[in-house]
């Protein structure tokens, strides 16, 4: 290797000059493999390190909830604790869903159809996080002039839907995740 | 690091030294002999500020993390015991949340001067690049402190900025669920962002270290714009500088002590005074002022994705900048339109800076019931921070690349030491009239 | 040409509009301007008057004390440096005896190291200020619903601080003509609400909101040891100060070491200056 032209290799420990022989696919294969088992060494360690940020076991415990909806009767609505905030399971009449779709296409702050805000097929029940968008107050049912909730904090009205119609909040009563396990039980979150 | 050292050691300890660590030497050549352009304003004064913020963010802040609680049912309480117990307490807290105000005060001077003398060009293009990567670590840091002492405003805040990120799709759930390690900001989510507020300012301070470095590489613009030429033009950075610096140091440090003792809520919000609840949320949530003009370009879109990448485009066009601007003319002395495309862009950084603060609704004229023009009031705030955006926007991506091109500039002065003009007559009447005094 | 006159006409528009950004609240929420008082502590000399603290400490006692905790603060707080009842006598605010038999007056839940009961013990200079529900639903259900918010930082939490404060406790006002009040409510102009749905068709909305709390000042409530006369307004005064004192015990503490701070800084700067001056001196720039 001592005769090696100089400059030609700068490194003069470098094996694998054409004098040896050595197929060169081969020498390089060797090299490939080593690199790719330290970016897989890196990797592996490198999800653990990510992956540790997700929700711990005693996080996700409390993360969703099931709920059985005959519980519920019509006309009337039961509110549950989910994730530190209060949620509203509501049962709600013809009438009130006839006002909801009729107002479809009214002046909305915040347009949405009350289609969007049911499941398919389950339009009697309505599933809301039961906190004002304004000041996160709590929401009676009953007041105001669309049917639906009223804030006692500072005034804001909800028609039948959770739709913000009058008063400061700027958005609608949102409406959790939810999935029906069958037709009467629910999971939120 | 440029030209060659003239160190010499004066001690058998400091020979000793030197030929196995040149620390000494280092030393020597960046801070005492360093030459530095004897023409330097009070306005590059502002680097050895900044050094000396965040030096002492980061003596506070290990001070406060000695007796801060990071979780949700004793920070806020936590924070109240270091105000109210111990010794001392209420200097260091005011000391640290002032300083971020302080901190980001400089720093807007220093990128201020930076675009109004042209600091940002050839040879000093990774210069500022370091110096934009100082600022996207040092909104990090804020946001991250801001929410330590677990105020109203820190966690909706918190809220509004995670929820942020949501606003990529497919994608956004999962890293929102990733960041706050659970389903909304809470205790994992105080946890890690205290351990990252720690972290940050330490990776601060090394990208600082390049940043001088690059500094040191080419040496120092001034305000004239034109290259050092010969050593009549320099002078060494000690004692020169150090005790120009020394001197502006006091007087900001005048100022900065004005808040920590006579007005230490003045930049803070009154629901950071309110433990934060997550079932309640304060009427008006805003950013500390330093973020507010992002904010308003933020809200400026009515699609929240858009807004995302508008704010962020916002920042990373300050990366781009030096490939951006055209002109050969590096100081807006010689480049009156330039200047006064400057300060049109200036007025409307804080023009956002108010539009941040206004709910979007907000009346700009109170009283006025402006137009409606498309989806909101133009005499809303909403209108106002989208007519100052795209100004933002074109000041950078229009103005400054077509200003180079098309601007006459004024003769430039052939060195530092001969401001005078080379060639008075050839200069168009009335120019000569309006040099610029800048300290 | 063009391109400048251009530049100096959005300058001129953009100076225009500058005094306009007036501060303002969200467009539907209201509130009266705190009332505009003077206190002892403001500026950068302000003291806390001692004697008011007092009286403040003992309306906050005998009224605030039944609905609002004050989670943050230990009857040894009353005697430390500054405090309402300091005296140079005791360094040790725990051996202050005015601070010892006015948290003796209080009984505070303990565990009887013998039995594991819990027992009530009277306070003592160590013990936190006793907080009048044990659990937040407690405190809603014996209000109505509503929270009565804790008063250790109240007036630093609330915009105006103590003029806040002191414009609630004298800003009950009877309910303009047209206001529907709700069960349990009461309107204070100065308190942030949105009127509109409260207000008959047509009537003009007011300022302020609903607040749960009934007026809890009366003329003579609150009988003070000094002869101050107690009227509703003198005792909002008082209690306002108090609250301000204990949203930051070392306020004292911070202006005085500011201006020692001042000073110094000034006289740095002075020597700076001229150490400058000095070291420029021979250098044309």
């Amino acid at each position: 290797m001592a005769d090696t032209v100089v400059g030609a290799n700068p490194d003069p420990h470098a094996s694998g000059s054409s004098l040896e022989g050595e197929d060169p696919n081969r020498r390089d294969f060797i090299h490939i493999a080593a690199g790719v088992a330290a970016v897989g060494l890196v990797g592996g360690l490198a999800w653990p390190f990510i992956d540790q940020m997700n929700p711990a076991g005693d996080t996700l415990a409390l993360a969703s909830i099931e709920f059985d909806l005959s519980k519920v009767v019509e006309g009337q609505q039961v509110v549950v604790k989910w994730r530190g905030k209060p949620l509203f399971v509501r049962f709600r009449t013809a009438k009130e869903i006839g006002a909801a779709i009729k107002d479809n296409h009214a002046d909305l702050r915040d347009p949405a159809t009350d289609e969007s805000r049911h499941k398919p097929g389950k339009a009697q029940y309505l599933i809301l996080v039961g906190t004002c968008t304004h000041l996160g107050c709590v929401p009676t049912f009953g007041g105001g002039d669309y049917g639906g909730w009223f804030c006692p904090c500072h005034g804001s009205v909800y028609d039948t839907s959770g739709r913000i119609r009058k008063g400061p909040a700027p958005k609608n009563l949102e409406v959790p995740d939810y999935a029906f396990l069958s037709d009467t039980k629910v999971k939120v979150g | 690091m440029s030209g060659h050292s003239t160190y010499e050691p004066k001690s058998g300890l400091e020979r000793w030294l030197d030929s196995r660590l040149p620390l000494l030497r280092f030393a020597h050549d960046t801070v005492v002999t360093f030459p530095t352009p004897k023409n330097l304003n009070y306005w590059w004064t502002f680097g050895g500020i900044l050094s000396l913020m965040l030096g002492l963010q980061i003596v506070t802040g290990i001070i406060l993390a000695m007796h801060y609680v990071p979780h949700v049912d004793y920070a806020f309480n936590s924070v109240q015991r270091i105000m109210r117990d111990v010794n001392y307490g209420w200097l260091i807290r005011n000391l640290h949340s002032n300083g971020a105000s302080m901190f980001f005060l400089a720093a807007y001077i220093h990128m201020f001067r930076n675009l109004y003398y042209g600091s940002f060009k050839a040879p000093r293009e990774v210069l500022w690049i370091l110096g934009c990567v100082i600022y996207l670590l040092m909104i990090g840091t804020a946001f991250f402190g801001y929410v330590l002492p677990w105020g109203q405003m820190s966690f909706h805040g918190a809220v509004v900025i995670t929820n942020l990120l949501g606003a990529f799709p497919v994608v956004g759930h999962a890293i929102t669920t990733w960041l706050w390690g659970g389903f909304a900001v809470d205790d994992p989510t105080l946890n890690r962002f205290f351990s990252l507020h720690y972290l940050l300012p330490f990776m601060i301070a090394g990208v600082v270290g390049l940043h001088v470095w690059a500094l040191h590489v080419p040496g120092n613009n001034n305000p004239t714009g034109v290259n050092v030429t010969s050593p009549q033009d320099t002078v060494a950075f000690h004692p020169y500088y150090t005790v120009k610096d020394g001197f502006a140091i006091s007087v900001f440090l005048i100022m900065y002590a004005v808040f920590v003792f006579y007005l230490p809520d003045a930049l803070g919000d009154a629901a950071n005074y309110v433990q934060a609840n997550p079932l309640v949320t304060p009427a008006h949530i805003v950013p500390e002022w330093y973020l507010l003009p992002f904010y308003a370009i933020l809200r400026a879109v009515p699609d929240k994705l858009m807004g995302v990448l508008l704010m962020f485009g916002a920042i990373a066009t300050l990366f781009v900048l030096p490939w951006l601007d055209t002109s050969k003319v590096r100081s807006m002395r010689y480049r009156p339109t330039a200047r006064l495309y400057f300060f049109i862009f200036a007025f409307t950084c804080i023009v956002l800076g108010f539009c941040g603060a206004h709910a979007p609704d907000d009346l700009v004229i109170p009283g006025v019931s402006g137009p409606q023009f498309l989806d909101a009031n133009l005499n809303s705030f909403v209108w106002l921070s989208r007519i100052s955006a795209l100004f933002y926007f074109v000041y950078f991506w229009v103005v400054t690349p077509l200003l180079g091109l098309f601007e006459t500039p004024l003769p430039v002065p052939e060195t530092i030491s001969s401001p005078v003009l080379s060639h008075p007559a050839s200069a168009p009447a009335g120019a000569v009239a309006s040099p610029e005094k800048r300290g | 040409m063009l391109r400048k006159a251009f530049a100096f006409a959005a300058l001129g528009l953009a100076l225009m509009a500058g005094p306009l950004f007036a501060g303002q609240a969200l467009a539907a929420t209201t509130q009266a301007e705190p009332r505009d008082i003077h206190w002892s502590f403001e500026g950068p000399f302000g003291k806390f008057d001692k004697a008011q603290l007092q009286r403040g400490y003992k309306v906050y006692r005998e009224v605030c004390s039944s609905c609002h905790s004050m989670d943050l603060l230990y009857f040894r707080n009353l005697g430390q440096k500054g405090g309402p009842f300091y005296d140079p006598k005791y360094a040790n605010p725990n051996d202050n005896a005015v601070v010892k038999s006015l948290a003796h007056d209080i009984q505070v839940k303990d565990i009887d190291s013998d039995t594991g009961d819990v027992i009530s013990r009277p306070a003592g200079p160590a013990d936190k200020f006793a907080a009048p529900f044990p659990n937040e639903p407690a405190a809603r259900a014996s209000n109505g619903g509503a929270l009565p918010p804790d008063l250790s930082v109240m007036a630093k939490a609330r915009e105006g601080g103590p003029a806040y404060i002191y414009s609630i406790l004298t800003g009950f006002v009877a309910p303009p003509k047209g206001m529907t009040v709700p069960e349990d409510k009461y309107y204070n102009p100065y308190m942030p609400g949105d009127m509109t749905s409260a207000m008959a068709k047509g009537a003009k909305v007011p300022e302020g909101g609903f607040i749960a709390m009934p007026p809890p000042l009366t003329d003579g409530k609150v009988t003070f040891d000094d002869g101050t006369k107690s009227t509703v307004a003198n005792e909002a005064r008082d209690v306002s100060a108090f609250l301000a004192w204990a949203a930051e015990p070392k306020m004292e503490e911070r202006k005085a070491f500011g201006l020692g701070a001042m000073i110094y800084l000034l006289i740095f700067s002075v020597l700076l200056w001229f150490s400058y001056k000095k070291i420029w001196k021979n250098v044309s720039h």
